[in-house]
């Protein structure tokens, strides 16, 4: 019978976690390269304009397909304030960005459980648009715009 | 447990060969935008591998040091308002590709981590304090800080929504 070896164990256990998961990250960033290459900046701009909800729910709905470092979300944030964007809807787009992830969803789910993977999409996404309405209309509120 | 991990395994490698299917039938399709992909999977890819390391470091010490006693004492159900502060403040200080974290919160949910405090992670990593310069840079102080606030906020009502909703996996 071999011996105990918290060592070896540990990093046996740890390499055949990896030998999973290495799949399905390589996986997952060749298919936010391809959304993220194939989703061009004009699209976006193009859509806005039909008031704050509807807006709002957009710029969500853009943030939560999109993919990548937040970093871009700043970036295409700031050209779609320059082009007239709410600053509502903008918030929706920054805040999904990083809290729901429609691209991430099948490694979430297979990770983590779908149903988790599921409520916890959903609630983000609907936080995200309290999120956007909250913040503007606190800025409001206390004359910060 | 062993087949469910061995399922698990078998269920990334599928669905890795039908993204690189998607990848071939585009490259037959469109030579020029299969390119661009690459160049950019091949970038993120350089970004996210000195994170894997670290996280296959981390997790290698969870797996020798954390006991599955001492997560469900810290960030189970009984965890209390410390696995809650632990949760976003972890979520916060988190860094690098979000699928390296699913990775290591996946062994800490199988040992015993409340689901609801996995929530927390998730969302307060929304929290970017590296780029919080940048983020005052583009949209200002006030708006930086209110949305930060409501944000972390957020993190814990999403916390408790999901555990409601949600079943814990080990159930």
């Amino acid at each position: 019978m071999q011996a105990e070896n918290p060592l070896r164990d540990s990093f046996k256990k740890t390499v055949r976690t990896f030998i999973n998961v290495l799949p399905i990250i390589v996986g997952m960033i060749l298919m936010t390269s391809l959304v993220v290459t194939a989703f061009p900046e004009q699209i976006s701009t193009g859509l806005f304009g039909n008031g704050d909800i509807l807006d709002t729910l957009l710029g969500a709905s853009i943030g939560s397909i999109a993919a990548g470092h937040p970093l871009a979300s700043y970036l295409l944030s700031g050209e779609l304030l320059g082009s007239g964007v709410g600053l509502i809807a903008v918030t929706a787009l920054v805040v999904t960005w990083v809290t729901v992830g429609i691209i991430q969803f099948p490694a979430e789910a297979m990770m983590l459980g779908t149903r988790f993977a599921m409520v916890r999409n959903i609630t983000s996404f609907v936080a995200a648009i309290a999120i956007a309405f909250l913040t503007v209309y606190t800025l409001r509120y206390f004359g910060l715009t | 447990m062993p087949d469910k991990q061995e399922k698990k395994g078998r269920g990334g490698w599928l669905f890795l060969a039908l993204v690189l299917l998607a990848y071939a039938i585009l490259g037959l399709v469109n030579p020029e935008a299969t390119s661009r992909s690459l160049t950019f999977f091949t970038h993120v890819m350089a970004q996210v591998l000195p994170v894997l390391g670290l996280v296959f470091f981390l997790l290698f010490v969870a797996n020798l040091v954390l006991k599955p006693k001492w997560i469900k004492r810290y960030l189970g159900k009984g965890s209390g308002i410390k696995g809650w502060i632990a949760a976003v403040l972890g979520g916060i200080l988190s860094v690098g590709s979000i699928y390296a974290w699913y990775t290591m919160l996946s062994e800490l949910q199988q040992k015993g981590m409340r689901n609801a405090l996995i929530a927390v992670f998730l969302y307060s990593r929304a929290v970017k304090l590296p780029l919080l310069p940048l983020m005052i840079h583009y949209f200002g102080m006030a708006y930086t800080l209110i949305l930060c606030l409501y944000l972390i906020a957020f993190s814990v009502i999403s916390g408790i929504v999901v555990e409601k909703l949600s079943l814990q996996r080990s159930e």
